[in-house]
């Protein structure tokens, strides 16, 4: 088959098929904040997105910071040197993290982004950018990421096509924070331990609550039985360990006797305490 | 007309400023998930950073922080420490980030954190600061579901003391000052611009419960309370050897005194000789005797630190048993259904 006269246009594909992202909600915290201190004339925000490529090729995003750009119709200028400061400086700090690629703000991808990814393609290679829209453009706030292809016609090189790729949000530190505290504006108190429990127990009351509904609408009928639910359920149900009564009860009473134990050891600890302090201080000198 | 105003002028410029007293730490969540992910990815290791942020009226704002390399021992380290910190202060100001700096914070281990390092670093950064606070995080609490962050400072009347360096006990029974008086601690506020919090609301997922809420409601504390055990024994054997010292020092304070009566006794009995003999008499002093030189009363400012750890072990260990408490309840009562 000649190959010949044809020039076929190519797209290559990414170096891996399967290549993704992670996002650490710190990312998007750090962006949304450089956004907000903007300066007053720039429309958007541009900055370095640091991590590390995990074994199986996803790219963890982990840490970011911005970096000053001056931005007109026709050029983007960035700060270099700032850019590698910063990279240098936090670097001290953490040294596996590395940069991964750059993030801007607004929803597309413009023409300057490609002189800018084309610079960030020469410190590390294939780097990932990174949108994220706080215009709310869409009437939702997006995050997206993206990889640059080349589009060569035959030999020549036409264009670099942004293509997308999958994003994952691990959420899994803000979860532990408790979404509650870092979803409002405003909060007054940090709850201490004894009112997380019951708020983490009112939460178990709603979803047994919903449970409890839905098989009591199944059983009159008001719902159409799905199978996989009821068998659901009867696995959770049947999760529960089956003790004896009278073993359950000692197993109980047991651990409940250890607690009162430690309870009583710390009270106590705060008696000595208290008298040692009267002894200290208490003493007079003759 | 002239002088009242000239007065009015003075006035203003002879009142000081009365600085009002701290009441609330406002963090911002971005300075919250920063020092999470610092601690934690350094744990057990410990490390601190440095806390930007605004000092207004009775709150303190913290609105950004960066943490700090860990510091080799080395000498010509203690340069590129400070210059790190110049450099990132500088990179963040231009980014316009608040550049002052209001404290800084911490990760400590089961909140062992009351050490003599800790005052002397509020000591350093108060002298430049007018206010600074310290933010503890416990990050081996997460595990149990609850968010360990702590904001201390020093008492004023504390920090007087420990700059005269005069801990005996009559300065103390003087202020009326005991151990609980130390630290103070600031209740924190959790603020969020609009921005992130619209972002969060967004992208939050749609379960209803959390990893939180399955850290809260695990069973087994065994490990945490057993170290927790373990830390307030070494305390207690800690805090007995204060008391030794103690005991040390009254028994030689009240010998010596006992032989100081003894001679002068000796020197009066003398004396009456030396008058019937028709001598002068020695004098009744004599301070190149050794048993007249004063023992210095040992500082009570490692047994006032000791004793508040021992009082934060308690608390953590009364808090484990009452959340323990709960999930024992909730067990029974989904056993008997």
């Amino acid at each position: 088959m000649a190959a010949g006269d044809r020039t076929v246009l190519q797209f290559n594909s990414p170096s891996s098929a399967s290549l993704s992202a992670k996002v650490h909600p710190l990312v998007i915290f750090n962006i949304c904040d450089c956004y907000v201190r903007r300066p007053d004339q720039a429309e958007r925000v541009i900055g370095t997105l640091l991590g590390s490529v995990l074994p199986d090729g996803t790219v963890d995003i982990r840490n970011s910071y911005a970096v000053p750009h001056t931005e007109s119709a026709e050029q983007v200028a960035l700060d270099i040197e700032y850019h590698h400061n910063m990279l240098v400086s936090h670097q001290k700090v953490n040294p596996k993290e590395v940069i991964v690629g750059w993030y801007s703000t607004g929803l597309g991808v413009t023409g300057g982004s490609a002189l800018i990814h084309d610079f960030y393609s020469r410190e590390v290679s294939n780097p990932i950018h990174l949108t994220v829209d706080t215009g709310f453009r869409n009437g939702e706030g997006t995050v997206k990421a993206f990889v640059s292809v080349n589009l060569a016609l035959g030999d020549r090189q036409l264009a670099a096509q942004f293509q997308e790729i999958p994003l994952d949000l691990c959420m899994v530190e803000a979860e532990r924070v408790g979404f509650d505290i870092l979803k409002k504006t405003a909060v007054d108190k940090l709850p201490n331990d004894l009112e997380g429990m019951e708020v983490t127990m009112g939460r178990l009351l709603a979803l047994i609550d919903d449970v409890y509904k839905y098989v009591d609408d199944v059983v009159e009928g008001r719902v159409p039985a799905d199978n996989n639910i009821g068998r659901f359920i009867a696995e959770t149900v049947a999760s529960l360990p089956k003790l004896s009564p009278p073993a359950f009860d000692k197993l109980m009473n047991d651990s409940l006797q250890d607690q009162l134990l430690l309870l009583y050891l710390s009270s106590i600890a705060r008696t000595q305490l208290g008298l040692a302090e009267k002894l200290n201080t208490a003493a007079q000198i003759l | 007309m002239a002088n009242s105003m000239a007065r009015s002028f003075l006035q203003v410029a002879a009142t000081e400023e009365v600085a009002s007293p701290l009441r609330v730490v406002q963090i911002e969540g971005l300075v919250i998930l920063k020092i999470i992910k610092h601690c934690k990815e350094f744990s057990p290791a410990l490390v601190t950073g440095q806390l930007l942020g605004l000092d207004v009226g009775s709150v303190l704002e913290v609105t950004n922080c960066f943490p700090f390399p860990i510091r080799e021992e080395d000498e010509e380290i203690e340069a590129d420490g400070a210059n790190y910190q110049l450099e990132m202060m500088r990179c963040l100001r231009e980014v316009n980030v608040d550049n002052n700096t209001v404290g800084w914070y911490q990760s400590t281990i089961l909140g062992s954190y009351q050490t003599v390092e800790l005052i002397e670093t509020f000591t350093n950064y108060q002298e430049n600061i007018r206010r600074c606070v310290c933010i503890i995080y416990d990050p081996s609490r997460s595990n149990q579901g609850v968010l360990a962050l702590k904001a201390l400072k020093l008492s004023d009347s504390f920090m007087e003391l420990y700059r005269a360096n005069n801990f005996t006990g009559e300065k103390l029974r003087e202020k009326n000052l005991s151990w609980v008086d130390i630290f103070e601690e600031i209740p924190i506020k959790v603020s969020n611009s609009a921005l992130i919090s619209a972002f969060m609301t967004e992208l939050e997922s749609d379960t209803p419960v959390t990893q939180c809420d399955y850290d809260r409601l695990q069973l087994s504390t065994k490990p945490y309370m057993e170290r927790n055990v373990e830390f307030l024994i070494e305390c207690m054997d800690d805090l007995s050897m204060e008391q030794q010292k103690f005991q040390f020092y009254y028994r030689s304070l009240s010998r010596q005194q006992a032989q100081q009566q003894a001679w002068l006794q000796k020197r009066r009995t003398e004396n009456m000789a030396r008058k019937a003999a028709g001598e002068e008499p020695l004098p009744e002093e004599d301070p190149s005797n050794p048993i007249f030189k004063p023992i210095p009363e040992p500082s009570r400012l490692e047994s006032f630190l000791v004793t508040n750890q021992i009082a934060n072990y308690c608390n953590q260990i009364n808090g484990v048993a009452g959340q323990n408490f709960n999930r024992l309840y909730l067990m029974k009562s989904l056993q008997d259904n």
